[in-house]
């Protein structure tokens, strides 16, 4: 089968998923079958043909698999929020992935060649930093529990910038790498270790000097940990060098841990995470409660999870509605994915996104120019990084923190920058697929 | 570069693999012990949610059911309140508290969830609706017991001797199980209002305490009803004196005149001629010293048996005075449940049935998901004995201390036996008046035990036996 036919099939599970997943919700609502939830189902399949159409007709090449797999994800989030939130935010969570198919196709189109990126680079990489401070700003900036994450113009929109400048922050390392990967990775040995020359060693610094001051700006471990971890690896791939990854995890390390005990509510996150059982964790003010009744929920999903609509998320009878797991729709929605679908429901999400994250390697891989690989591999595990970021905190293997999960959570910023950075892995991957171009 | 990015994708499908690992934590291994952590309310969410099934009466009439109460939670409400509330109960899931049928039948009221069950998840309602549960409570035998207790402390209890099913469990005080919480009403001294007299008690059962003696007597086969036995007064028993009442000499007489009269020193005579061993062994046959065998919880009943300082004590212990246990006094205590128990037997021709509170349970749409049988509890004593034993309760109604209980309508049919228990002490002028009885004779349909306590100068043939009586009389014309 051709690579384009190939993704017009994936397509179908993802259709599939999302009526049999909508017709759930609604039997559980209503206890009878609309007409609407198959409403949901064709015209979300409607867009994913179109997409594939623009696919088909720009992208000829490219691979047949990122796509379908996306919509999946998508589709099953929609599903998610759909059930969480009820109608009018799952039509609002719908109306994003239009805008951002839009945005989809406007990359597509506007960066045919992206490899004028690298022209740009240092504007994007000014425009990524400055979006990072917005929420910092005063009138503008919100602090969400304690992280300055979002930007919120009254009345207009709410976005989180973070979701926007860690693909700008990204196609800048690349480019950035491309053209002093060979002397980084030309360095002396010092103790068995290969230090880059001490000229080049400033922008590394300068590296995890922007990672420290996300984190000190937005008192955010988890951005900044996938900020930073996402130009840890596009580094490692452009010079070779473990050395570099372990100190620069270190160095990291090091930071987080002072400002861990400096800043009182990374301090909070950091005990909520340990001793999230603990009564005066559990009842403090942004304390536990959150994780804790997470893990509960989880833990009530067993291996098949009760079905969907069927984990507790509101105290029941409460009124007003008192949330048991507060941010169900976007932090915790993982929680509530294994609590309604279980370990094996979260664990096909999960390997979802490693073939998406698979996908993006394999193209960085057959790409013939070094820009191409690195902004392929840096896209592909900047968005691994994100989904461990959230989903260990969820599950307790990092302190929580607020990056939302790709697809899935409600947000629209996080949708478009998403779409936006699948845009750049299809045109790295038709390019590279593309037959004598090598 | 592509041999690191194959490494870096090693790295992602290791911290992917973590993540997984993590979520089985929860899910699976440590499930158990995050379900039971004292933070998790999910348990209780769910209880909320739960539409548990209703408590009927034998005739339908609703004794507990689930109204809406919001957001997708029920509460409960007993239309009947303290006409059933001791035997019923409550559910209070915002407390986490229940009692009685709610208590004991909470399994089947709770049900299990319906629908079918799918990987989208349950496809149905989404709510876990109970079952219904069909109890034997006679709502008329209910109501004539609160009407003849008129107020007083005591209770009533009535069983179908060969099938074990209790009509009527009604006791004072009582309290609105839709309220458990609100403070008891006066007349409750210090019994505290949800104490279930009825299993609860632990009273002394005075001389209905004989018709045991008489079984252990008249099994041994040293005596029959004829026997003769000298009834003088006052007779030292254990080293003190004991008197009949008003002191009376009845010289030399049958074992029946001693029970158709409550003969004091026949009985302790009897007692210790029988011998601690026999009167334990067949106490126990009649369900002393046990956990009464009913479908109600246990922490809500008591074991009758003898009570030494608050501690069950053997009758073979040789600190019990045998002689005064014969005849229901020295340290014996019991409940009205057990006592009917003991009179239920005797009308069932000495077969002992499971007393038993509900009949079946039946789910949402009309399949009966329990159904409980009749089931033998002990074989007491022969039949043969037990037919001597309903002619000699005849003659206590028709000519001895129960003749009150010989009412128009139900002449020559009741056999009984009264209790009169003096508590309080010496000097103490208060009794708990007790009858147990049943009728017909000739074909036994319904036992009772009636108790009141704390009644000055209350004989138990003055004031137990005519509410027995009516009790029996108002059974038996509704056809039980």
């Amino acid at each position: 089968m051709r690579a384009r036919n190939r993704e017009l099939v994936g397509l179908i599970p993802a259709s599939l998923l999302l009526t049999a997943g909508f017709a759930a919700v609604f039997i559980q609502r209503s206890n009878h079958l609309s007409g609407l939830s198959l409403t949901y189902g064709a015209v979300f399949l409607g867009l994913c043909l179109a997409g594939h159409v623009f696919i088909r007709i720009a992208l000829p090449y490219a691979d047949p698999y990122i796509f379908p797999v996306v919509a999946v994800i998508a589709c099953f989030g929609l599903v998610m929020v759909y059930r969480i939130d009820g109608a009018t935010l799952a039509r609002q969570q719908a109306q994003w992935f239009v805008l951002g198919l839009v945005l989809f196709i406007g990359t597509v189109i506007f960066f045919r060649d992206y490899r004028k990126l690298e022209r740009y680079r240092y504007v994007i990489v000014t425009l990524s930093l400055a979006l990072l401070v917005v929420p910092r700003l005063p009138v503008i900036g919100e602090s969400v529990n304690g992280a300055y994450l979002e930007a919120h113009i009254p009345g207009v929109i709410t976005f989180q910038p973070v979701e926007i400048s860690k693909v700008g922050l990204i196609v800048f390392m690349a480019s950035y790498l491309r053209d002093t990967r060979l002397v980084l990775a030309g360095g002396r040995r010092v103790l068995g270790v290969t230090l880059p020359p001490l000229k080049h060693l400033g922008p590394l610094l300068l590296l995890w000097g922007v990672a420290m001051g996300i984190l000190i700006l937005l008192h955010e471990v988890g951005s900044s940990l996938m900020f930073y971890g996402g130009l840890l690896a596009v580094l490692y791939v452009a010079t070779g060098r473990l050395s570099f990854v372990v100190i620069g995890l270190l160095a990291f390390a090091g930071g987080a841990w002072y400002l861990a005990t400096h800043i009182p509510h990374i301090d909070a996150r950091v005990v909520a995470w340990l001793h999230p059982f603990r009564l005066s964790e559990y009842k403090a003010l942004g304390g536990s409660y959150q994780i804790a009744n997470a893990q509960f929920i989880q833990a009530a999903g067993g291996l098949f999870g009760q079905g969907l609509g069927g984990s507790i998320i509101d105290v029941p009878g409460s009124n007003p509605v008192v949330h048991w797991l507060p941010a169900a729709d976007t932090d915790m929605i993982y929680a509530v994915i294994v609590g309604e679908l279980g370990l094996f429901g979260a664990s096909a999400l999960l390997m979802c996104y490693l073939v998406l994250v698979q996908r993006g390697m394999k193209a960085a891989i057959l790409a013939g120019d070094s820009f191409s690989k690195l902004l392929a591999s840096g896209l592909s595990t900047i968005v691994a990084l994100q989904v461990f970021v959230i989903v260990g905190g969820v599950t307790r293997v990092l302190p929580l923190t607020g990056v939302t999960l790709p697809f899935v959570s409600y947000g629209g910023s996080s949708i478009l920058a998403n779409f936006v950075l699948v845009a750049l892995l299809l045109l790295v991957s038709d390019r590279a697929r593309r037959p004598g171009v090598r | 570069m592509d041999g690191s990015i194959q490494k870096l994708f090693l790295a992602v499908v290791l911290l992917f693999a973590l993540l997984i690992g993590w979520t089985s934590r929860w899910t699976v291994f440590s499930a158990t012990a995050l379900d039971n952590n004292p933070r998790n309310q999910l348990g209780y969410f769910r209880s909320l949610m739960v539409d548990r099934g209703r408590i009927l009466a034998d005739d339908g009439t609703v004794l507990a059911r689930s109204v809406k109460a919001g957001g997708g939670t029920w509460s409960r409400t007993y239309p009947q309140g303290s006409l059933f509330s001791q035997t019923v109960g409550y559910y209070n899931a915002r407390q986490g508290q229940k009692a009685g049928l709610e208590r004991f039948w909470s399994g089947q009221l709770e049900g299990t969830s319906t629908g079918v069950s799918s990987v989208f998840g349950p496809l149905g309602t989404g709510t876990q609706v109970g079952n219904d549960v069909h109890t034997t409570l006679d709502p008329a035998g209910q109501q004539l017991a609160r009407r003849l207790l008129a107020g007083r402390i005591g209770s009533v209890v009535a069983i179908v001797p060969q099938t074990g099913a209790i009509p009527v469990m009604y006791s004072n005080p009582s309290y609105d199980d839709n309220r458990p919480l609100a403070p008891c009403p006066a007349n409750s001294q210090g019994v505290g209002c949800q104490t279930n007299l009825a299993t609860q008690a632990e009273l002394p059962p005075g001389s209905t305490f004989k018709i045991v003696t008489t079984t252990a007597a008249l099994s041994t086969g040293r005596y029959t009803p004829q026997s003769t036995i000298v009834g003088n007064s006052p007779l030292t028993v254990s080293g003190v004196p004991l008197e009949n009442d008003g002191n009376q000499s009845w010289g030399p007489v049958s074992l029946t005149t001693g029970l158709t009269y409550s003969i004091n020193t026949v009985y302790a005579q009897v007692g210790e001629a029988i011998g601690r061993q026999t009167m334990f062994s067949y106490m126990k046959r009649f369900g002393f010293y046990s956990t009464p065998p009913l479908d109600y919880p246990a922490g809500q009943m008591t074991v009758s048996g003898e009570r030494i300082n608050g501690k069950l004590v053997p009758v073979t212990n040789d600190n019990v005075d045998l002689g005064r246990t014969a005849i229901g006094q020295a340290n014996l205590t019991v409940t009205p449940l057990q006592m009917a128990m003991v009179v239920a037997t005797v009308a069932d021709g000495g077969t002992l049935m499971k007393p038993y509170l509900v009949t079946r349970s039946v789910n949402q749409v009309g399949q009966t998901v329990t159904t409980t049988t009749p089931t033998v509890y002990s074989h007491v004593m022969k039949p043969q004995i037990a037919s001597e034993l309903a002619g000699m309760m005849t003659k206590v109604v028709e000519e001895g201390t129960g003749t009150a209980a010989n009412l128009q309508g139900l002449s020559g049919q009741v056999a009984g036996k009264t209790g009169t228990a003096q508590v309080g002490g010496p000097s103490s002028i208060l009794d708990d008046a007790w009858f147990i009885g049943f009728a017909p004779v000739a074909h036994p349909k319904v036992a009772v035990a009636v108790v009141l306590t704390d009644i000055p100068n209350g004989y138990g043939g003055t004031y137990a036996a005519p509410i027995a009586a009516q009790m029996m009389k108002a059974l038996l014309a509704e056809g039980l």
